[in-house]
């Protein structure tokens, strides 16, 4: 029999997600959804909790949140009903949250990662349920005391909950971009870890390879990234192979990450866990979802990330990652599209996003839309290349200079003083028989350089060319001369 | 004001310009300042605010303008009902410094009607008791007998209307909680279908079993504030989008074609029977108004007690998270958060609601939810059904109201006893039945006695209907001599 610090370990991953959605109202008031209004300027007798106030479910939550199950390919469910999970805390006004218990709006969907398994099949992870919930206020501890902001309490939320089909960090970091990538789609959530409108916690046990019962669970909170939860998974599964082979055992409890130390520790254990105390909540009658109302939401969804890839593979011929890049984000996908539809050059315009655009965002660390780039310049520009105004180089200057600009290429270039201007050294024989001569010398070395985009080799091809016509020609003329030769 | 009989009387008078918003409002003062410090109904009057209220009427009146069907009718509302800038104390020591931010939509209603508000009435502390003993703050008497209490929890409402300190009042029923303290005190009190009215701005018991409904003079006088309180609020999400029906026009002088049902337990059981015979004797005159009187069963009925304290603790146990001193009421500071918890709440109840609490928090807990909770609500679907069945033979269902008429100050000591008050009215709540408590004579101590009609839900026409008729005919008149 294998001793504990032979056996081999698996990880076990379920992760739960709280997306926060952006309705015009809160979940069960009419009080506005909004980040960062002054502190307890959003709130109603309802959501403050006061004595006598009643909830009222909010039609559009429960719309966004059919949006969120078939964006994760749920079923959803025809009557749903809401339930009170009772704890006390000084951010809960009410003393209870109300949630769902029983009856989740949405489940059974699944995921499709982007990894694959060692068979190379690609790895799914099943999301057991997706439902509604209201949040809680913010508390904020400071040394003579806690302030309570309940502008963010009932702001409603949709609570995800994959199954524990996740291996590793890996993989789960995959569940988390593809999850993303699917609500992205449907516009109703900021999805922003940082602004707390996306939420992950972790659940982690380890069992040795071959076992089928689950080991001893691990629920592992505040991680404030997707790389976070996937360094809290990896030092969780590392902590818990390194306690039971030294032959210890493991508790179920909660555990936080501090991600100054890159490590967990305990919170609470299972003994101290609330009994929550679930019951049907009385103020809200079961609510009726109507089949009629589930397709009208599913008609309305816009094409959504999988079958959006397939076309880009199948109609523009992409290559897998690039089409994969594309459908990261709707904006992208849509800004590809309207491209293609002025000029129909679809990889060379999924060259461009992925490129340049891709850098000029992660740089400037900006949206699509602040960027201010329209598809017809894009194409204008692309055109000015074809056409040998400028060459690949020049372009990508060009390109960084016009972003947040209404200018036309052409304009910025010109001002830039890149354009390539006809003059009479294209029609001069002498030139041409020149540089004729001059590629036909360094055509290995130099024009080879050149033409993969090597700066300083046009600025030797130029010399050579202008020794030879003993500087009878402007220099700035030379190179669309150069270049139109030497791609021949 | 013992001139008039009841608000319909008053609306009526003071259309035809017979008497004025102001005048009858000091009349109802004049009652107030001679009766109130015997009988301790009120725990705030707002004397300016309804003399305010009653100029405004009467200048409005004198424009010509439209006023609203219950203009100039003096209304006490009990303490767990929002009146905007009023205190609501539900009787406790909890919501200290409470004042409410808004109107429940009842009170809104009443006010838009043209009913002047009074003041705030007493009531067992967070309408936990049925005597009105397990208030915090005031001991309210029976105006019959003021060695005895109203009954509860509504009690400050019920004995403010009995002793002609206010025309109609404002209680609150989840278990009995207007209809006994009406039958003690000799009044009509109207517990309407579940979802009738709208609860929003009624400090919440027991969500699924709380309605409002008013304390009255005259079955008529009920059915004319249902008009007014009655129907669909968007605050409310467990109102009915039920059509209201004219109320009024209901009432009716005889009885024929009536199905009455009778469980012949609750009548032979009854441990007075004095009041026992009294209602047998009511039961009688609508045989005689020509009503069919029909024996039916109601087998589970005799569960609904402990259905009732398993369902409404727990509801209550969660209901009353929200008084944690946190952001109203009284606060208990101590070195933590956590401590301020418990030393407010330990503070802040009194002890029926504490053993309520406790009682909820167990019922909902994770070992004992389905023994308690799940089951409780299992057999609380059972005597829905079981009703289901008796409406199906009989048109309305008629008994004692409470098993016995006003008990001393202090008679019940323990809880258990106390519980029994409420046998024959909860099973109304646990159906959302709707139901009143009408006066039908006196027992040997010259206690007034009530007799409890119940409907089917929604069907408050025929319920108003057979007590009218039987009004009509008892024709009793009851004033206590204070």
């Amino acid at each position: 029999m294998a001793t504990a610090t032979t056996v081999d370990f698996e990880a076990v991953i379920g992760l739960e997600t709280h997306v926060q959605l952006k309705t015009r109202s809160k979940m069960f008031c009419s009080c506005k959804v909004e980040f960062g209004a002054p502190a307890n300027s959003l709130t109603c007798p309802v959501c403050l909790g006061l004595p006598g106030a009643l909830p009222v479910v909010n039609r559009q939550a429960i719309e966004f949140g059919i949006r969120v199950g078939l964006a994760l390919n749920c079923q959803i469910a025809h009557s749903i009903r809401f339930h009170r999970k009772n704890y006390f805390y000084p951010d809960l006004p009410k003393g209870y949250q109300i949630t769902q218990h029983d009856t989740p709006l949405c489940f059974d969907g699944v995921l499709e990662l982007p990894v694959r398994d060692a068979t190379g099949n690609p790895r799914v992870c099943r999301v057991t349920r997706a439902h509604l919930e209201e949040d809680a206020g913010k508390s904020i501890h400071l040394e003579g005391g806690t302030l309570v902001d309940l502008n963010r309490a009932g702001t409603p939320l949709v609570e995800i909950v994959s199954a524990p089909d996740l291996r590793n960090a890996e993989e789960a970091h995959a569940y988390l971009t593809t999850l993303k990538r699917n609500l992205s789609y449907l516009g109703v959530s900021e999805l922003s870890m940082e602004k707390g409108s996306l939420r992950c916690d972790a659940n982690v046990s380890i069992r040795p390879v071959g076992e089928s019962r689950f080991g001893t669970k691990v629920e592992v909170k505040n991680m404030n990234s997707f790389k976070s939860v996937a360094n809290a998974i990896n030092f969780e599964i590392q902590r818990q192979k390194r306690i039971l082979r030294a032959g210890g055992t493991l508790h179920q409890e909660t555990r936080l990450w501090d991600e100054d130390k890159l490590e967990t520790r305990s919170m609470r254990s299972k003994e101290e866990a609330n009994d929550y105390r679930y019951f049907p909540e009385p103020d809200l009658a079961p609510f009726e979802i109507g089949r009629g109302w589930i397709d009208e939401v599913r008609r309305s969804l816009p094409e959504l990330p999988e079958k959006r890839l397939l076309r880009y593979l199948d109609d523009f011929k992409l290559a897998r990652a690039e089409a994969d890049y594309l459908v990261t984000e709707r904006e992208l996908g849509d800004f590809f599209e309207a491209t293609v539809k002025l000029y129909d050059q679809p990889r060379k315009i999924a060259a461009w996003i992925s490129g340049e655009l891709t850098h000029a965002l992660s740089e400037r660390n900006a949206s699509l839309a602040d960027l201010k780039l329209e598809p017809a310049r894009l194409v204008e520009l692309i055109s000015l290349v074809e056409a040998r105004k400028l060459n690949n180089i020049t372009a990508k200057e060009v390109f960084h200079a016009m972003l947040g600009t209404s200018d036309s290429p052409e304009q910025v270039a010109r001002r830039m003083g890149k354009l390539i201007e006809a003059s009479g050294a294209a029609e001069d024989p002498a030139v041409a028989a020149a540089i004729a001569e001059v590629i036909a010398e360094f055509n290995d070395k130099a024009v080879k350089d050149f033409l993969e985009g090597k700066e300083a080799a046009l600025k030797f091809l130029v010399g050579q060319c202008m020794r030879k016509l003993k500087g009878k020609v402007d220099p700035k003329e030379l190179p669309p001369l150069i270049e139109k030769a030497a791609r021949g | 004001m013992p001139a008039i009989k009841d608000s319909f009387e008053l609306t009526k008078r003071f259309a035809a310009g017979e008497s004025s918003a102001e005048a009858t409002l000091q009349a109802a003062l004049r009652m107030i300042d001679a009766r109130e410090p015997r009988v301790g109904a009120f725990l705030h009057l707002d004397r300016e605010g309804a003399l305010a209220q009653a100029r405004d009427l009467d200048a409005r009146r004198k424009q010509g303008q439209k006023l609203g069907p219950l203009a100039a009718v003096p209304v006490a509302i009990k303490d767990n009902i929002h009146v905007a800038g009023q205190a609501t104390t539900c009787a406790s020591r909890m919501l200290e410094g409470f004042k409410a931010p808004y109107d429940a939509t009842v009170t809104a209603r009443l006010k838009a009607a043209g009913a002047i508000i009074l003041g705030k009435t007493n009531l067992d502390e967070f309408a936990m008791g049925s005597s009105c003993e397990n208030s915090a703050l005031k001991q309210t008497r029976n105006p019959f007998d003021l060695e005895r209490v109203p009954g509860g929890s509504s009690g400050g409402s019920a004995a403010a209307v009995a002793a002609r300190m206010a025309l109609m009042a404002l209680g609150s029923d989840t278990g009995g909680s207007i209809r006994e303290p009406a039958s003690f005190c000799g009044v009509v009190g109207l517990k309407p279908s579940y979802g009738r009215v709208s609860r929003y701005g009624l400090v919440a018991f027991a969500s699924s079993l709380d309605q409002i409904g008013p304390f009255t003079l005259s079955v008529r006088d009920a059915a004319l504030s249902l008009s007014v309180m009655a129907g669909e609020d968007p605050l409310d999400a467990t109102s009915s989008s039920e059509s209201v029906p004219d109320y009024l026009s209901a009432l009716r002088a005889d009885l024929k074609g009536l199905r009455v049902g009778v469980v012949r337990a609750y009548f032979d059981e009854c441990p007075n029977q004095d009041v026992a015979g009294r209602c047998r004797q009511a039961v009688e005159r609508m045989k005689a108004l020509g009503a069919e009187i029909v024996e039916i069963e109601l087998p589970r009925a005799k569960d609904g007690l402990a259905v009732y304290y398993v369902v409404a603790s727990a509801e209550a146990s969660s209901n009353l998270s929200r008084f944690d001193g946190v952001r109203y009421g009284l606060r208990e500071k101590t070195s933590s958060a956590i401590q301020n918890y418990f030393a407010t709440r330990g503070r802040g109840f009194g002890p029926e609601v504490k053993r309520r609490i406790m009682l909820g928090t167990h019922a909902l807990s994770a070992g004992a939810y389905d023994e308690f909770y799940g089951r409780a609500s299992k057999v609380r679907t059972l005597m829905v059904n079981d009703f289901k069945a008796a409406f199906a033979r009989c048109d309305v269902i008629a008994s004692p109201t409470a098993p016995f008429t006003a008990f001393k100050a202090g008679e019940k000591s323990d809880p258990l006893s106390m519980y029994l008050c409420d046998i024959y009215t909860i099973p109304a709540n646990l159906a959302g039945l709707c139901a009143l408590s009408m006066p039908v004579g006196v027992d040997a101590r010259g206690l007034p006695v009530g007799l409890q009609l119940q409907c089917a839900p929604y069907a408050e026409t025929t319920l108003f209907g057979a007590a009218g008729a039987l009004e009509s005919d008892l024709n009793l008149n009851l004033a206590p001599t204070l």
